[in-house]
């Protein structure tokens, strides 16, 4: 019985009429968190002592890199569970995740050398974090692209799905060589992250920030899941019904 | 003839399967039984999925719905299921580097049998081969070549044997032996499931019309 | 019914398949010569695009002779399951009474006698060349022999996933390019360490415990990853 939820989960129709109803409350709700993050980091924040303004784009580019990281994790995971339990919803929001990956990944690389230029005095540094978010875009890259190039469907998301797999246990191994490369090759660099401090005025903004980035992320998976699923599973007879006059609008959502 | 077949146990079941390829369903529901004894033609239209049916059958491919059965199991991942059959496709795993002796051999190694010389030379020597068994294979014609990867079947102790289009580049003796052969599996209580362009005389042939099984609703609203 | 009595050894599918493409490969020694000649022209392009300072060279010689090994098993990388898919072997492979990983395992070993092998064998006499210190002799050939069975397992992946796409070179180096990452800094980074002195048992432990790891994972993953793509 238990298994029977389970698979209810895992279908297309239940997850586009269920997300249907959440989504009039909680797409107002992440634009609303986003304006007040956005609005208190980069407007109200004090101004910060050695860097100036430029820190405030700290209030974009952070949580971005947050969630590519965690978004690569959650696209491995829903590969998993469809290979596992031969499930499609799961496979479609992989591929969803693979894209909105995309997208934050290179967020976090614009955001990130824009922030650079003042900074360093360059648009791009050998920074160890900048190279693994590289990385990190060409691993989705490959994913996106492997689905796309493949002639059938259920093949294209298997084999994103072992490649996803085969990534995550690469992700960690390649994040502390890249790491370890780094504290080889520029032993005496600025140095973010340990212990220096950040004051709680700037924290509270970034940390709504994160918690904005997080419903966005969702949001914007949620949106391209359903987009998906109307792509693939225009030939049933629930999404026929769905485009038939008079409830096109749906359809966009 | 027709009274022991209905006697007998149904070995392969194909139980209400359908396929998708490219989101286009190429049959649907499909039904049917073979017991011991059958050789079966499938037929249909080019692009109808034959290939896919039998790629199907040998466990190769996934069904979209339905399952195929052999003696009561299901077939996906079934080590003992793979033991038993023969799979050919319209490819020939044949290396055009090795010799005749070698691909043969190498052949057999893959299904899991070890072949003695004078058994290899029997099965080249019922193609034809038996003179060529020292020759590249680069140097032999498209037809040869199937004929190489076909000795298989006369060594071949599988059960159920699929063969895609087994009759390409054949000659017309080849093939009247190679009908010879189907024949003698049947009587020997084995099944084959074919694919062919050709009219086939064998006694107790059955055929599997995949036109049957086309979806009604396919391109309701493409 | 022939079967059961004859059943080969567990390890006899890796064997087969290892003496199978060894042989294939002897007879086309033509292509073995391809990586080592890639090799060779890469690296003896490299002083005439940059300075043939010894001193530069002998500074980016660590790098350089393992990004060109590196792009010289990518060369072949595509033609690992190319020919068994073409002709139908593939298919045999599966439905063969061993285990597939196995015989991917098999396929995967003659790969890398065939290019990781003798790439790392004949990298010193390159490294001459460009002018590498001679304390990085060793260090190179060791660090190119682990670091090429890795990249063959992982390489073998990528070129399992791309094995039925028509023009699956360019997909193939994406997917495999930022998995090969580790190996390249850890690798490269023995070289230079064993020319400045310092010991390099601690990266040579890291690329053996990095081919343990592809080992246990690889070998699977491919063979799934051939389930799908094989039977397009």
């Amino acid at each position: 019985m238990a298994w029977q939820w389970f698979h209810r989960l895992g279908s297309p129709r239940w997850f586009y009429e269920k997300t249907g109803r959440w989504l009039v409350w909680f797409a107002p709700i992440t634009i609303a968190l986003l304006v007040i993050g956005f609005t208190w980091g980069l407007a109200f924040a004090p101004v910060d002592a050695k860097q100036g303004n430029s820190y405030r784009i700290i209030f974009i580019h952070m949580p971005a890199a947050v969630l590519s990281l965690a978004g690569y994790y959650l696209m491995a995971i829903a590969g998993g569970i469809g290979l596992i339990w031969k499930m499609k919803l799961p496979f479609m929001v992989m591929k969803s995740a693979a894209v909105i990956g995309v997208a934050f990944t290179a967020l976090t690389l614009i955001t990130g050398s824009l922030w650079g230029y003042p900074t360093w005095g360059t648009f791009w540094e050998w920074d160890a974090r900048n190279i693994f978010m590289l990385i990190l875009l060409f691993l989705y890259l490959s994913i996106v692209l492997l689905g796309q190039v493949y002639p059938e469907q259920e093949a294209a998301d298997k084999v994103c799905a072992i490649l996803a797999l085969v990534g995550t246990v690469n992700v960690p191994i390649i994040y502390k060589s890249v790491d370890w490369w780094y504290s080889l090759h520029q032993p005496a660099s600025i140095k973010f992250t340990g212990s220096s401090s950040i004051h709680p005025s700037m924290l509270y903004p970034l940390l709504l920030c994160i918690v904005a980035y997080y419903c966005f992320y969702t949001l914007s998976l949620i949106l391209y899941t359903r987009q998906e699923i109307l792509a693939r599973e225009a030939r049933t007879k629930w999404v026929a019904a769905l485009v038939e006059p008079g409830t096109e609008n749906r359809v966009k959502g | 003839m027709s009274e022991r077949e209905t006697a007998e146990p149904v070995e392969l079941a194909i139980n209400g399967v359908s396929c998708v390829r490219d989101g286009r369903t190429l049959f649907t529901q499909l039904e049917y039984n073979c017991p011991r004894g059958t050789v079966l033609q499938v037929l249909g239209f080019n692009g109808a999925g034959k290939t896919t049916l039998l790629n199907a059958l040998a466990g190769l491919l996934p069904c979209s719905e339905g399952e195929i059965l052999w003696r009561g199991h299901p077939i996906r991942r079934s080590r003992a299921f793979t033991a038993e059959v023969f799979y050919l496709g319209h490819q020939v795993p044949v290396k055009p580097s090795l010799t005749v002796w070698e691909n043969l051999h190498w052949l057999a190694r893959l299904r899991g049998q070890a072949v003695a010389a004078e058994q290899g030379l029997q099965a080249l020597a019922q193609v034809d081969l038996d003179a060529y068994h020292g020759a590249l294979c680069r140097n032999l014609s498209a037809g040869q070549k199937r004929r190489v990867a076909l000795a298989q079947l006369y060594l071949s102790g599988e059960r159920l044997w699929i063969l895609d289009e087994p009759f390409t580049a054949i000659d017309k003796e080849g093939v009247a032996r190679l009908q010879d052969l189907l024949q003698q599996h049947a009587e020997r209580g084995g099944i084959a499931v074919i694919t062919s362009h050709q009219a086939l005389e064998l006694p107790g042939l059955k055929n599997l019309n995949l036109s049957d099984y086309q979806p009604l609703d396919a391109y309701d609203y493409a | 019914m022939t079967m059961p009595d004859a059943r080969p050894p567990v390890a006899g599918a890796w064997r087969a398949v290892l003496a199978r493409d060894l042989k294939l490969s002897w007879r086309q020694r033509s292509d073995l010569v391809n990586p080592l000649l890639f090799y060779l022209i890469t690296i003896t392009l490299l002083p005439l695009g940059v300075d043939p300072s010894r001193q530069l060279l002998g500074s980016i010689a660590p790098g350089m002779l393992w990004i060109m090994a590196l792009l010289a098993t990518l060369l072949s990388l595509d033609s690992l399951f190319r020919c068994d898919y073409e002709d139908g072997t593939l298919v045999q492979f599966q439905l063969s009474s061993e285990p597939l990983f196995l015989t991917v395992l098999g396929k995967i070993t003659a790969y890398w006698l065939t290019t990781g092998l003798p790439l790392a064998l004949v990298s010193p006499l390159l490294a001459v060349m460009l002018a590498l210190p001679p304390s990085g002799y060793l260090a190179l050939v060791l660090s190119l022999l682990l670091g090429t069975a890795i990249m063959a397992l992982i390489g073998a992946l990528g070129a399992a996933l791309t094995v039925c796409l028509r023009a699956g070179g360019l997909i193939l180096t994406l997917v495999v390019m930022p998995l090969y990452l580790p190996v390249l800094i850890i690798g490269a980074n023995a070289v230079s360490s064993a020319v400045a002195g310092f010991g390099y048992g601690r990266e040579l432990a890291l690329l053996g415990a990095g081919l343990a790891l592809a080992l246990m994972v690889m070998p699977a993953a491919v063979a799934g990853a051939l389930r799908v793509s094989a039977n397009q």
